[in-house]
């Protein structure tokens, strides 16, 4: 069983808690990135977090999933511990992945996050692997790929689909269509009106839903979820939704206007959900501001962990390029910065 | 004659490295209707890295065209244009995403000439960022040059100084053979003295030796030219370092860093990429085969020790290699 499900009040409740902590994790993750503290590139989330919740919410605990540069949203989602992903953020020795990979490379595979990904494309090849083991071993699982708009143009994406589909391979693939990729519009991308139509070319299910409206995400992935584990291979899933930040912190937008992005506010799928819950009698304004209190002090606490940890240490730089060390790097890093040896060089 | 003393016959203006490629690309758009320049967001965003910034707005949407996110089709593309009659310019963002369109570049651009008997122009361009110091993770941050290099049928030039980063990428559009330029993201903004002439080109192999010396021969790229520069400067009194950029690293200037060499005695060889099988064997084994009875020393390396670039700062200053990784190599053998 899933550990909450769209389909109970609670589970409701559950799905309106990850889009906040998605929310206020990237509005957070702005702020410190803004003030230099973290390094690298940050690209946030703010705006789709019906998609990656609603696809999660979906899917059981131990399903995998593979995610995109703009991955804090789908690791929320699919519930990995926002302290540890503030850590990695800040480039800490206990991030998830110890310091090496930043904001773009979260992942923690036995939670069934195959990782957040800095090649836009390569998450549906992923995805296809895993619904491999799972078919392999006759795993009761299913994997699913996010990917950007932008990656529908990669080639690696169309071969993973068709891959997939040839061998009916339990995998769902989801667009997350926000409308562009970096500064480029959706249109001056693809000649097809839905990025879902190319699904025809494989003969599987193509639909395209609503993202900014969390329950028919959570039933289209469902659906696909069913259909994959009955062994009629995967689905492909246009989800329309929009980011309200830049592509990455600092980009200035030349490509398109305030109005648009008000316009899209107007359905804001954080608001629009927490509206129908009201209406339902679900939830009070009360308790959604108590909820709200709720999600600020967990980000707070994992801001205050993700600080106070240590950084990694310069000689773990060396660890984990193989599981067997090889003697090449240790004679080529001879521990320079630690001990004043040497980088390179064969004489002593 | 060295660098600086060329540059002196010249009419020059100050700029950064990526106001010196900007302008040569600016130049060559004028120059030549077959040229035109293509990748993801170099148009009216200007590119990510801000390189082809306002071209767009001189030459429309037809000679600074965006592409969608398709590395190897767009590397196809440029391939099959070049093959017939015109001569892009491809921007690959990050050096790293040349996996993605590798088949295009290692069974096409770079083998169709020979394969066909001579019969087919390649005037390709390929200009892509390299390099760590950014915090951008492994992804982001890779030195892929002497892939680029072993590859036969392909050039790689890799800019030092805003100069050659003018006459490099010109060199390499007015080539009809594949050229890659390689730009270390971290010295964008690096600025020096840069030929006006629209005529000014940096021949493709062809080594500038950057600083006179006499005691020890660093043969450094991109970023690291300047810090050995800056390094050779510091030790000036001590040791007499010559610095060289060969600035093309396929094909290279042998002869320059030979002549060095016999007349140092001892050679470092410094650049950013992994140091197994790399620009560093080439150079010391190049080195090793015409100057070895110069040499009074071993020959010493300066790079990253195959590990790929992390995340985290103090990881990744552990890495990158720097300044003081050269002045180390220098003093080990002077
Ligand atoms: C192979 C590859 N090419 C280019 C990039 C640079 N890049 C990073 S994100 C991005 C846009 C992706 O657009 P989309 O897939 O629509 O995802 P979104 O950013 O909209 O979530 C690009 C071009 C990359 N990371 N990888």
């Amino acid at each position: 069983m899933a550990d909450y499900t769209i389909d109970t009040a609670d589970g409701r409740l559950e799905a309106l808690r990850r889009m906040l902590t998605i929310r206020e994790f990237d509005t957070t993750a702005g702020e410190y990135f803004a003030d230099g503290e973290i390094p690298g590139f940050v690209h946030l989330y703010i705006g789709e977090e019906a998609v990656g919740v609603g696809a999660c919410a979906a899917l059981e605990p131990d399903d995998y999933i593979a995610s995109t540069h703009r991955g804090h949203g789908h690791c929320i989602a699919k519930g990995l511990d926002p302290k540890l992903m503030m850590a990695e953020l800040f480039g800490k020795a206990d991030g998830y992945c110890n310091g090496k990979g930043g904001s773009m490379h979260i992942a923690d595979v036995d939670a069934g996050m195959l990782g957040a990904n800095g090649i836009v494309g390569a998450g549906p090849p992923m995805a296809t692997g895993a619904a491999l083991t799972i078919d392999y071993q006759d795993r009761d699982q299913v994997a699913l790929g996010f990917l950007g708009d932008g990656a529908v143009a990669q080639g690696q994406v169309h071969e993973a689909i068709n891959l997939a589909s040839t061998w009916d391979l339990p995998a769902i693939f989801l667009v997350e269509n926000n409308q562009y990729g970096e500064a480029t519009p959706v249109d001056k991308q693809h000649n097809a009106d839905n990025l879902s139509d190319t699904a025809q070319a494989y003969d599987i299910p193509g639909i395209t839903v609503d993202g900014m409206d969390v329950t028919a995400v959570a039933e289209a992935v469902e659906e696909a979820r069913k259909r994959a584990r009955a062994g009629d291979g995967p689905t492909l899933i246009e989800a329309e939704t929009y980011r309200y930040r830049g592509h990455y912190e600092g980009d200035e937008q030349p490509y398109r206007d305030e109005a648009e992005i008000e316009r899209w506010k107007q359905r804001d799928a954080i608001e629009s959900f927490k509206k129908r819950l009201v209406d339902r009698g679900e939830l009070t304004e009360d308790e959604f501001e108590e909820l709200r209190a709720d999600v600020e002090a967990t980000i707070a606490d994992a801001v205050d962990y993700a600080q106070e940890a240590d950084l990694p240490a310069p000689e773990e730089a060396y660890d984990d390029m193989f599981g067997e060390s090889v003697p090449e790097i240790e004679q080529f890093a001879a521990r320079p910065r630690t001990d004043g040896g040497n980088r390179g060089g064969d004489s002593r | 004659m060295t660098a600086q003393a060329s540059l002196d016959q010249e009419q020059t203006e100050t700029m950064t490295v990526r106001e010196a490629i900007r302008l040569a690309l600016r130049e060559e758009l004028r120059r030549d209707e077959d040229v035109y320049v293509m990748g993801e967001d170099v148009g009216l965003f200007g590119g990510v890295l801000e390189v082809t910034g306002d071209l767009f707005e001189e030459f429309g949407e037809e000679r600074v065209r965006d592409t969608p996110i398709a590395e190897a089709g767009f590397m196809g593309a440029a391939t099959g244009a070049a093959a017939t009659g015109t001569r892009p310019v491809v921007e690959l963002m990050f050096s790293d995403f040349m996996g993605v369109s590798m088949e295009q570049i290692m069974n096409q651009m770079a083998k169709m000439r020979y394969m066909f008997g001579g019969k087919t122009e390649m005037p390709v361009t390929v200009r892509t960022t390299e390099g760590g110091g950014m915090g951008a993770a492994s992804q982001h941050s890779g030195t892929v040059h002497a892939w680029i290099a072993h590859f036969p049928g392909l050039k790689a030039v890799a800019p030092g100084t805003p100069a050659s980063a003018k006459g490099l990428t010109k060199a390499a559009i007015r080539s009809n053979d594949p050229v890659f330029v390689f730009e270390n993201k971290m010295i964008y903004e690096r600025s020096g003295e840069v030929p006006t002439d629209p005529d000014f080109t940096v021949p493709i192999g062809e080594a500038a030796i950057e600083r006179e010396g006499e005691d020890v021969t660093v043969v450094a790229t991109q970023r690291l030219v300047g810090e050995s520069l800056e390094t050779a400067e510091s030790l000036a009194g001590d040791v007499d370092v010559e610095v060289i950029d060969p600035r093309s690293l396929y094909p290279l200037d042998t002869d320059t860093i030979v002549e060095s060499v016999q007349k140092t005695g001892r050679l470092v060889v410094a650049d950013e990429s992994p140091l197994s099988y790399g620009i560093h064997a080439e150079v010391a084994t190049r080195t090793m085969e015409n100057a070895f009875f110069s040499l009074d020393a071993p020959i010493q390396r300066v790079g990253t020790p195959d590990t790929h670039m992390p995340f985290s700062p103090p990881l990744e200053q552990e890495v990158l290699p720097n300044g003081e990784d050269v002045r180390e190599a220098v003093e080990r053998i002077a």
